[in-house]
C-alpha cells in the first residue's frame, strides 16, 4: 500500500487506463453473465450504490422493491397461490444453490432425528454436468456428492432413470439442472418427479427436487411457457436463478425461492437486533448491495414479460442460425435447440450457406421456439467425424486459440463424466451477440476450420500461437 | 470497453409504447405484460427510492455510504466485469491479487510464507471461509488419528455478530458462546474461553471490534493462553480474527497492537472492504497466513470458461467493480490517508464520549479513556494520538446513567432512540449480549461522513432529547459546545 495517496483524478486515470486493457465483453462468448444495461439503469445503480439491502430500517424502499421482485419471480415460476412463497436475493446462483441445498439438508436431518435415525451421512444426487457450485455445496456442507454420469446421446445431461440407483434413505434431494452449462440442455424435471413419485410409492422415501435454473429459469417461462419444470411440479421445493445471466443484470445477483415458507426451517432464519429493529435474515451474506436488486426491478418494468420474451426469441433465433451453419459444414452440433421437436431434424429452411446470409432468418412461423427442442441459447459443437478423419492432425483446441487471435473467446473443454472422451466448443448466445456479430462469428469459425485443413504452412502456426500473449 | 456507447440494442422492444406515456404497471406483485420506456421506469423507481433514508444520518450502520466521483466513475466503467472470469478480465484479476498483497502487508503476513486470500461478498462469506478452513484442517487431523470427526465445535464471545453464529449453524459446527462481562466492555475475556475448549474445538474466533461497544478483544492474550493449553494438553487450537471493522482501523491507529499475523497462532483474518475499507456495500476480504491453512479439498478446479481456474469462495461469479474501488482507495488515500480518517473518526468519537459521559449518560465504550490513567481526557482539543487511549473502533456505546435513571424512573431508554429518529438520526437501542443482558445499549458508529459540524448537531440533539424526557422546559447545554 503506498504510504501517501494520489489525487483522485490521478488514481482514477491510472486504474482506468489499466482496466481498459481488460477484454471486450462483447466478444466473450464463453460467459453466460450479462454485460450491458441501458443508461437509465446505470443512473439508478449509481444513485443506489451506497444502499445496503440488509438495512431495512434505513432503506425501506429498497427492501420493498426486493420483496416485489420475489413476488414477480414467484408468479413467473407459478408458485402455488395457496402457499406462501418465500425467497431472497443472493450474490449469485452459488449462494442461491447453497441455501436451497442447506434447506433440503435441514429438513432431512430433522425428519431423521424424529425417526431416531442416523443423520450424519447425508447425500445429494445430480448429474456430472453440474456447474461447480453444486459440488461446492456438497463439499462445503459435508454432504456426499453422488454424481450421475451423463450420456452423450441425450445431450450430456442426467437421465432421470439413471438417478434412481443413487438414491437411498440418506438422500436429501435431487438437483435437476434447467440448462446444462455444457450443452444448454434442459433436464427433465417432470420425468424426475414422476419417477420419484413411483419411488415413494414403492419405498416410502419422499425425495424433493431443487431446480438449478441459473440460466434456464429466465428463459423457459418466456420461450417455453408450457414446459412444466417449475412449481407446477409439486415435488419441486426450491428454484435458483442468476439475475446476472438471462435476468440481464450486471454481475452480482442471484435469486432463490421456496414454494412455501414451510420448506425453510426456522433454524436457518436468524433474528437480529443490532441495526436498531428486529430483522430476519436467511442468506449466507449479511450486508449486500441494493443496487443489483433495483436494476432487476428496472428490467422487469422496462422489458415486461414481452420484452424478456422478445430477447429470448432473438437469442434462440441467433443460436439456431449458428447451429445450422455449423451442422451443415465441418462440425457436429451437440446442442439441440435447432432441431424440430416433431422430426428431430434441423429446420429445413436453411441448409445452404447462402440462404443464411441472404436475408436473415425470417421472423415468422419458424421463429417459435416451442417448435424446437427446448434449451438455452447455447451452441455446443465439435469437429465432425468426417473432418477428423480427413484432418487427423487437427486438435480441436486450436479452433479456440485461432478464434482468440480474432478476438473471440470460445472455450473448448472436456465433456462431463460419462462422455469424457469428447471435447466441446461452446458459444453462449447472449443479447449482445447481434445478427451482424453472429455473421462475423460464423465466417470466422468456418474460416478457421478451413485454414486448419492440411495447409502446408500450418506447422509454422504452432510456435506463433504459443508466442502470442492474449 | 465503454459502457457509454448509447446504442440501444433494444430499439425494437418498446416501439409500440409512447415515450411520454404512463408506466405500465398494473399491480406491484406481477411482472407487467409489456415493458415501459427506460426514462419512465427510471423516474418511477427514482421517486420510490427517494423515500429511503439519508445514509449520512444513519449512525447505526458500520457500512460505508460515500465514495468520491472518480471512484464512482471507475465503478460504473467496470460494472459489467465478472471477477471469476480471469481469462476475460486479467487486469481486474491482477488488481484483485494486488489488493491481497497490500492487505497482507498491512496485516504483517510473514515474509517466509505464502499468504493467500480472496475477495468476498462481505465479511459473512469471509468468516464462513475462514471457519470452513479451520473445520477442514481439524477434520483431516482427526481422521488421521482415527478419531471421531462428526462433532466439531467453535468458541467465540456472545457479542459475536450474527455471521459467526450463521457459520456454526449452517456448517453443522456447535457454537460455544462465551458470555461477556460488563466490566470489560462486553467482550470475551480469553480466560473465560478456555473452559469451552476441548478436543472437538476447531478454533477460537477473536473479535477485533465488537459491534456492541467497539472494544477490541485481546488476541495476544488468547494466543498466550492457547500456548499454555497446548503445553498442558497437546491441543493445538488456531485463532481466526474477525476484523470486520477493526482490521481497517488497527493498522493505522494502533500500529503497535499485536493482533494480526504477527501473532503466530492467528491463521486467518477477515475484514469488510465496505466498512472502514471505505468502499460501497458488497465487498469483504479473507486472508490466510499461508496457503497450507487452506486445504486443497476446498479449492475447486474448473474449466468451463475456457481455461483452468481455481476458486475457493462460496460465490462463483462476483462483480469486479468493488475490488477496483478498493484499489482506488488504496492508491488515492495511501496508508497516510486511511490513518488520517481513522484519527478523525476516533477524535470525533472521543468528543462525543466525553460529552455524554459528563451528562446524563454512562459511556460503555473505552476509546476516550487514557491508557495510563483510565481517566477521560478533559477537553475538545486534547491529545490526538489514539495510542494514548484504550484501543477500539470509533464507536460510542452508551446508556442512561444510574443517577439519571434514579431521578427519572419513568423514562425508557428506547425513547431516546425514537425521539432521535424524529430528528432524523438513526441511533439504535438494543440489549447487551449474554452475560450482561439486563443492560440496554445505545450506539453511534462514527464514520467518515460524521464530521465535526454534524457531530455538534448530534450532541445537541442527544442532550436535548435526554433533558426533554426529564420534563425540563429549556435544555441547558454544556459550555464547551460553543
Amino acid at each position: 500500500m503506498p504510504k501517501v495517496g494520489l489525487p483522485s483524478k490521478s488514481a482514477y486515470q491510472l486504474l482506468h487506463d489499466e482496466t481498459a486493457l481488460d477484454g471486450n465483453p462483447l466478444l466473450n462468448l464463453a460467459s453466460f453473465v450479462h454485460t450491458w444495461m441501458p443508461e437509465e439503469a446505470n443512473k439508478l445503480i449509481v444513485e443506489n450504490m451506497n444502499k445496503n439491502l440488509v438495512d431495512l430500517d434505513e432503506y425501506p424502499a429498497a427492501g420493498i422493491i426486493h420483496n416485489r421482485c420475489i413476488s414477480m419471480l414467484g408468479d413467473l415460476w407459478k408458485a402455488p397461490k395457496e402457499g406462501k412463497v418465500i425467497g431472497t436475493a443472493t450474490a449469485g446462483s452459488s449462494e442461491a444453490i447453497m441455501l436451497g441445498g442447506l434447506a433440503m439438508k435441514k429438513r432431512w436431518q430433522e425428519a431423521r432425528k424424529k425417526d431416531g435415525k442416523d443423520y450424519f451421512h447425508p447425500n445429494i444426487v445430480f448429474g456430472s454436468n453440474a456447474q461447480v457450485a453444486l459440488e461446492k455445496f456438497a463439499r462445503y456442507f459435508d454432504v456426499e456428492t453422488r454424481l450421475v454420469p451423463v450420456k452423450l446421446e441425450n445431450g450430456c445431461v442426467m437421465d432421470p432413470n439413471d438417478a434412481l440407483q443413487y438414491i437411498d434413505e440418506n438422500t436429501i434431494g435431487v438437483i435437476v439442472i434447467l440448462g446444462s452449462t455444457y450443452t444448454g440442455h434442459f433436464e427433465d424435471v417432470e420425468l424426475m418427479s414422476r419417477l420419484l413419485d413411483e419411488l415413494q410409492a414403492r419405498t416410502g422415501l419422499d425425495i424433493p427436487i431443487h431446480v438449478d435454473g441459473a440460466s434456464g429459469a429466465f428463459i423457459a417461462p418466456f420461450a417455453y411457457p408450457n414446459l412444466k419444470w417449475d412449481f407446477r411440479v409439486p415435488r419441486v421445493v426450491s428454484i435458483n436463478t442468476s439475475g446476472h445471466k438471462f435476468g440481464l443484470v450486471y454481475p452480482g445477483l442471484g435469486w432463490v425461492l421456496w414454494r412455501d415458507e414451510s420448506y425453510l426451517h426456522k433454524d436457518l432464519v436468524f433474528e437480529l437486533h443490532y441495526l436498531g429493529s428486529t430483522e430476519f435474515t436467511f442468506t449466507l451474506n449479511f450486508s449486500k448491495p441494493a443496487a443489483p436488486v433495483i436494476a432487476q426491478m428496472f428490467n422487469f418494468l422496462n422489458l415486461g414479460f414481452d420484452g424478456y420474451k422478445k430477447i429470448a426469441y432473438k437469442d434462440l433465433r441467433n443460436a439456431r442460425m449458428l447451429s445450422k451453419a455449423l451442422d451443415s459444414t465441418y462440425f457436429t452440433v451437440m446442442s439441440n435447440i435447432h432441431r424440430r421437436v416433431d422430426t428431430g431434424e434441423m429446420s429445413s429452411s436453411s441448409s445452404s450457406d447462402l440462404s443464411i446470409f441472404s436475408g436473415r432468418e425470417r421472423r415468422h412461423s419458424n421463429d417459435d421456439p416451442t417448435q424446437y427442442i427446448p434449451g438455452l441459447p447455447v451452441v455446443a459443437f465439435r469437429l465432425s467425424d468426417k473432418y477428423k478423419q480427413e484432418n487427423p492432425h487437427v486438435k480441436q483446441e486450436w479452433i479456440q486459440s485461432m478464434l482468440r487471435a480474432k478476438g473471440w473467446i470460445v472455450p473448448n473443454y472436456g465433456a462431463p463424466q460419462g462422455a469424457e472422451d469428447i471435447e466441446i466448443l461452446r458459444v453462449v448466445v447472449r443479447e449482445t451477440l447481434s445478427e451482424d456479430l453472429m455473421e462475423r462469428l460464423i465466417i470466422d469459425i468456418l474460416g478457421v476450420a478451413e485454414s486448419l485443413m492440411g495447409t502446408p504452412s500450418f506447422p509454422l502456426l504452432l510456435p506463433l500461437l504459443s508466442a502470442v500473449q492474449f | 470497453m465503454s459502457l457509454g456507447h448509447n446504442i440501444d440494442i433494444r430499439t425494437d422492444i418498446n416501439q409500440s409504447v409512447p415515450a411520454n406515456g404512463v408506466l405500465k404497471h398494473p399491480d406491484e406483485y406481477t411482472m407487467p405484460g409489456v415493458g415501459s420506456p427506460s426514462r419512465l421506469v427510471y423516474e418511477f423507481l427514482h421517486n420510490a427510492l427517494a423515500l429511503d433514508g439519508d445514509p449520512a444520518l444513519n449512525l447505526a450502520s458500520f457500512v460505508q455510504t460515500r465514495m468520491n466521483e472518480e471512484a464512482i466513475k471507475l465503478f460504473m466503467e467496470n460494472m459489467n466485469k465478472n471477477l471469476v472470469d480471469h481469462d476475460k478480465y486479467p487486469v481486474a484479476r491482477m488488481i484483485h491479487n494486488q489488493c491481497i498483497s497490500m492487505i497482507g502487508g498491512l496485516w504483517h503476513a510473514p515474509e517466509d510464507g505464502k499468504v493467500i486470500g480472496t475477495a468476498t461478498a462481505g465479511s459473512s462469506e469471509a468468516i464462513m471461509l475462514g471457519g470452513l478452513a479451520m473445520k477442514k484442517r481439524w477434520q483431516e487431523s482427526r481422521k488421521k488419528e482415527g478419531k471421531d470427526y462428526s462433532h466439531p465445535n467453535i468458541v467465540f464471545g456472545s457479542n459475536a455478530q450474527v455471521a459467526l453464529e450463521k457459520f456454526a449453524r449452517y456448517f453443522d459446527v456447535e457454537a460455544r458462546l462465551v458470555p461477556v462481562k460488563l466490566e470489560n466492555g462486553c467482550v470475551m475475556d480469553p480466560n473465560d474461553a478456555l473452559q469451552y475448549i476441548d478436543e472437538n474445538t476447531i478454533g477460537v474466533i477473536v473479535i477485533l471490534g465488537s459491534t456492541y461497544t467497539g472494544d477490541f478483544e485481546d488476541v495476544e492474550l488468547m494466543s498466550k493462553l492457547l500456548d499454555d493449553l497446548q503445553e498442558r494438553t497437546g491441543l493445538d487450537i488456531p485463532i481466526h480474527v474477525d476484523g470486520a471493522s477493526g482490521a481497517f482501523i488497527a493498522p493505522f491507529a494502533y500500529p503497535n497492537l499485536k493482533w494480526d499475523f504477527r501473532v503466530r497462532r492467528v491463521v486467518s483474518i477477515n475484514t469488510s472492504g465496505h466498512k472502514f475499507g471505505l468502499v460501497y456495500p458488497g465487498l469483504g476480504w479473507v486472508l490466510w497466513r499461508d496457503e497450507s491453512y487452506l486445504h486443497k479439498d476446498l479449492v475447486f478446479e474448473h474449466h468451463y470458461l475456457g481455461s483452468t481456474d481455481y476458486t475457493f469462495t462460496l460465490n462463483f461469479s462476483k462483480p469486479a467493480a468493488p475490488v477496483i474501488a478498493q484499489m482506488f482507495n488504496f492508491l488515492n488515500l495511501g496508508f497516510d490517508g486511511y490513518k488520517k480518517i481513522a484519527y478523525e473518526d476516533l477524535r470525533n468519537a472521543r468528543v462525543l464520549s466525553e460529552v455524554l459521559d459528563n451528562t446524563c449518560f454512562t459511556v460503555m465504550s473505552n476509546i476516550h479513556r487514557r491508557v495510563d490513567t483510565d481517566e477521560i481526557s478533559s477537553s475538545w482539543h486534547g491529545d490526538d494520538d489514539p495510542t494514548q487511549y484504550t484501543p477500539g473502533l470509533p464507536v460510542v456505546a452508551f446508556r442512561l446513567s444510574d443517577k439519571y435513571k434514579e431521578e427519572n424512573p419513568h423514562v425508557k431508554q428506547e425513547s431516546i432512540q425514537l425521539m432521535l429518529r424524529d430528528k432524523g438520526w438513526m441511533v439504535p437501542n438494543y440489549r447487551a449480549p449474554k452475560g450482561a443482558d439486563d443492560i440496554e445499549i445505545l450506539r453511534v458508529v462514527v464514520r467518515e461522513t460524521l464530521g465535526e459540524d454534524m457531530m455538534r448537531r448530534l450532541i445537541r440533539d442527544i442532550l436535548d432529547v435526554a433533558q426533554s424526557l426529564m420534563g425540563m422546559s429549556a435544555p441547558s447545554l454544556p459550555w464547551f459546545l460553543f
